[in-house]
């Protein structure tokens, strides 16, 4: 979608390719999957890139698998859409739990239940919110257009490793199906991310962590120490305790860590506009009319500032920084009730902080310029 | 010898038969001069599960009923078959997850399975599973459950792919059953039947084991047991990156387009509508402009209509939905109910529409001509691809022919013919209504 430049490469792309393409460039061992649209060029994709291909007969058995290989050291990564991560939702917290990296790029579709699987959508943020059992965040990163397919699936995975967990890789059916010009000739180059292994002698205690509290990685059926994986609530050694002080502390780690590493991870877009006293939020597809929807604003003279967040989840401090700018906020979101508006701010809101919405289909450039005009 | 549980006392009721099986599996291993390192032990939930703190190998413990797919994971990742799997699960775990089990023998994993078959749950307070047999109680079945249990073994010796299935009687030494089991490659499963004195003894009082397992029919015998087919897994010696410098399109015949052009193709599954609209974002690009192109069909992609939306511009292309095209073409009844709240809606532009249709209420200009009739039904939405484009002069026709002439299609299609029949005036009786 960039305009054609001098020695410009530019081919037909979709997201699904670039996801893909630079999922395996970061290092990513296997790829799991069941089918299920719009999932699926990403599925076909992957049979014919990743080195290794599994077709699990079901999503549970998917993330089970994944498990399987995340602790021999592998990176694993499946693509799903709403049905399908809603049946992996209790393997997930048990990767999370024994701290395993993997990348899960969901594709959102029109809901609830199977709803409909062509049009696309962005309902499941609520959903991944609240994932984790007992108030954990579980990240999320968000593609926002296709040079982010390409950027933050290296991005997800390198926070996938480095801070062992699952990662939701955030998208919906127009980001990974839609086909566009796009030149190839400005991709950054991909860097290689790798699982660093335990190489001490001493003894390995599984879940010992340092200031970073993650704790160093050893695959299991390694042939100089014992490695235990457990998602029962465990101390540093992975045995299971009930309530135990040490392992309640060891679990409460696993939020912590995400909030210390946070500004490692944190991936946003912010067009600052001076003078302006309106703050547009708006992630994933909503973000392209939005960037429309400015452009159109700033033509008529209308001074308004963009905020694209990324990472969507933890939620930083960053983005209440930067919204504190503001006498009035405008979040741009394809779903009923306002999902990530709800997140920021509560179910109770405030009346200078409006949503756009839309549900079965694409919010408009200029439904977001009325929102933003709107007195 | 290697020792493969800790002196600890194991964490289980008294005369509870998971003890049994946790000592014959250390005997097992040893007899087999096996170290604790070689070995992962993937546990499923429920009392059997909390074994893995007594065990000084690997250990994994996961979900209920997920053990045998997490082992899956595990054994197909592991580079060295000499790695021993071995899945501890109950009946419990195998009756809510039973699916992995057939899809772990099916696929050949290598592991063992052993089912600590004790006819019920016993973490959560003794109820049923699926395996309680004929007959036997349990606190919430005081009348004796009235139905057989599954025979697992007769189950999954069915299965394609598996190497060895075993049954046994959980008494006594029974380490060198376990033994064979572990020596095989690929997938073995063992039941070993056992009971739960807390429950199990207390529901049925004076029961034998053996009696309730003759009474069931569950033989202690060997099911399967035949050369492994060792699971390896698939790798992909030919992965080839998704683009490359061949890919690129370059510009041939520069567009003089200067605001942005948004296009709907509508008309039937099979009628090349896709193909089409692919084509027309390729010449567009050979054209120098950026583009986009969505398709949109009913989950069924045989049948139905088939439509298309396709965005042209000499600028970056944010916003990639089209809510009012300026271009649209219909070519099929499908396509036109597919189009017609679009058409109702368009203030202005332009629409091809094949003359057997008639054009609903619309503010756009319409444009009919005999599509079908002339190009068969199969070739509809590419003769109106080469008319609207002669009609409208988005882009240079050479850039259109460019990429007609190195498609597939043009093997289909005589280009000479089609140009032919699309100058060819309409005549009446082809045409049922122009309206403009
Ligand atoms: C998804 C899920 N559902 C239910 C449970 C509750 N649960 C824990 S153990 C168990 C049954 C255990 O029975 P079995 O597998 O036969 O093992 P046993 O306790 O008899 O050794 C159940 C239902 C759970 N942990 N997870
Ligand atoms: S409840 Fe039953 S199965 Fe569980 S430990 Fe006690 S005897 Fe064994």
């Amino acid at each position: 979608m960039m305009q054609v430049k001098e020695k410009s490469k530019t081919v037909i792309m979709d997201g699904s390719k670039l996801i893909v393409e630079s999922l395996v460039r970061s290092g990513a061992d296997v790829f799991i999957g069941y089918p299920i649209t719009p999932a699926n060029l990403l599925y076909s994709y992957s049979l014919e890139r990743f080195r290794e291909f599994f077709a699990a007969p079901d999503e549970i058995t998917t993330l089970q698998w994944m498990c399987g290989f995340s602790t021999t050291g592998k990176i694993p990564v499946t693509a799903t859409s709403f049905p399908g991560y809603a049946l992996m939702l209790e393997s997930v917290n048990m990767a999370y739990m024994m701290e395993l990296p993997m990348v899960i790029v969901l594709v959102q579709r029109l809901g609830p239940a199977t709803g409909s699987a062509t049009c696309g959508a962005q309902g499941d943020l609520s959903l991944l919110h609240g994932s984790i059992s007992g108030g954990f965040t579980l990240p999320v990163i968000s593609v926002s257009n296709m040079n982010d397919c390409w950027e933050l699936s290296n991005k997800a995975m390198k926070m996938a490793v480095d801070l062992r967990t699952p990662v939701v890789l955030l998208t919906s059916k127009e980001e990974v199906m839609t086909q566009a010009s796009f030149d190839i000739s400005q991709l950054s180059e991909i860097n290689l991310i790798e699982r660093k292994q335990y190489s001490s002698n001493e003894t390995f205690v599984p879940y010992k962590t340092e200031e970073s509290l993650v704790p160093e990685f050893l695959k299991v059926g390694n042939a100089k120490h014992q490695v235990r994986f457990t998602a029962s609530t465990h101390d540093q050694k992975g045995i299971i305790q009930n309530v135990a002080k040490e392992a309640i502390e060891n679990t409460k780690r696993l939020e912590a860590k995400h909030i210390l590493n946070l500004n490692k991870h944190l991936y946003f877009d912010y067009d600052k506009e001076n003078g302006a006293e309106t703050l547009l939020i708006s992630y994933g597809i909503t973000a392209s009319a939005s960037r429309e929807a400015v452009k159109n604003l700033r033509a008529k003279g209308e001074k308004v500032s963009l905020l694209i967040p990324k990472t969507l989840l933890p939620v930083a401090p960053k983005y209440f920084e930067i919204i504190s700018e503001y006498k009035k906020v405008v979040i741009a979101e394809e779903n009923l009730s306002g999902q990530y508006r709800k997140i920021l701010f509560g179910e109770f809101g405030n009346k200078n902080i409006s949503g756009v919405n839309g549900f079965a289909e694409m919010i408009t450039p200029a439904k977001i310029v009325d929102a933003v005009l709107f007195k | 010898m290697e020792k493969f549980l800790t002196d600890e006392a194991l964490p289980f009721c008294k005369g509870c038969g998971h003890h049994h099986i946790a000592g014959n599996t250390e005997k097992a291993l040893q007899s087999l001069g096996m170290n604790p390192m070689d070995v992962i032990l993937v546990t499923d939930i429920g009392c059997h599960g909390i074994i893995d703190k007594s065990f000084k190998t690997h250990t994994v413990h996961g979900l209920h009923g997920r053990s045998v797919a997490l082992a899956s994971g595990i054994s197909a990742a592991l580079e060295n078959p000499d790695k021993k799997v071995i899945v501890f699960i109950g009946d419990g775990g195998t009756t809510i997850g039973m699916q992995h089990l057939f899809n772990a023998a099916h696929n050949g994993f290598n592991m063992t399975v052993v089912i600590h078959n004790n006819m019920l749950y016993g973490m959560t307070g003794g109820q049923c599973s699926e395996f309680t047999p004929m007959g036997f109680k349990t606190p919430t079945l005081p009348n004796g459950a009235d139905k057989a249990g599954y025979d697992i073994c007769k189950l999954i010796a069915a299965v394609d792919g598996v190497t060895y299935v075993s049954r046994l009687e959980g008494i006594g030494d029974f380490s060198e059953q376990l033994a064979e089991a572990f020596s095989k490659k690929g997938f073995s499963l063992v039941e070993v039947m056992e009971i739960c004195p807390s429950y199990g003894v207390k529901s049925n009082p004076g029961m034998k084991l053996s009696n309730v397992m003759e009474g069931a029919g569950l033989d202690v015998k060997k099911y399967a047991d035949t050369e492994a087919v060792n699971y390896k897994s698939k790798i992909n010696q030919s992965s080839n990156v998704l683009f490359n410098d061949d890919d690129i399109i370059e510009t041939a015949f520069p567009s003089k387009l200067e605001k942005e052009v948004r296009l709907m193709l509508c008309g039937s599954a099979g009628e090349g509508i896709q193909g089409a609209a692919e084509m027309l974002l390729e010449a567009g690009i050979v054209s120098g402009l950026n583009g986009t192109k969505k398709g949109s069909y009913p989950v069924t992609v045989g049948v139905g209509f088939s439509a298309s939306e396709i965005i042209l511009s000499s600028d970056e292309i944010l916003y990639t939905g089209s809510p009012n095209p300026d271009v649209i073409c219909v070519t099929s009844t499908d396509g036109l109910d597919y189009a017609r709240k679009t058409l109702t809606s368009m203030k202005g532009g332009k629409l091809f529409l094949d003359s057997s249709l008639t054009a609903p209420e619309t503010k756009a200009e319409v444009i009919s001509f005999p599509f079908r009739e002339r190009g068969g039904a199969k070739n509809s939405s590419m003769y109106c691809l080469f008319y609207m484009l002669t009609a409208t002069g988005l882009f240079p026709m050479e850039s259109l022919m460019k990429v007609f002439s190195e498609s597939k299609i043009s093997k289909k299609i005589d280009a000479e013919k089609m140009f032919q029949s699309l100058r060819e005036p309409v005549i009446a009786n082809e045409t049922k209504k122009i309206i403009s």
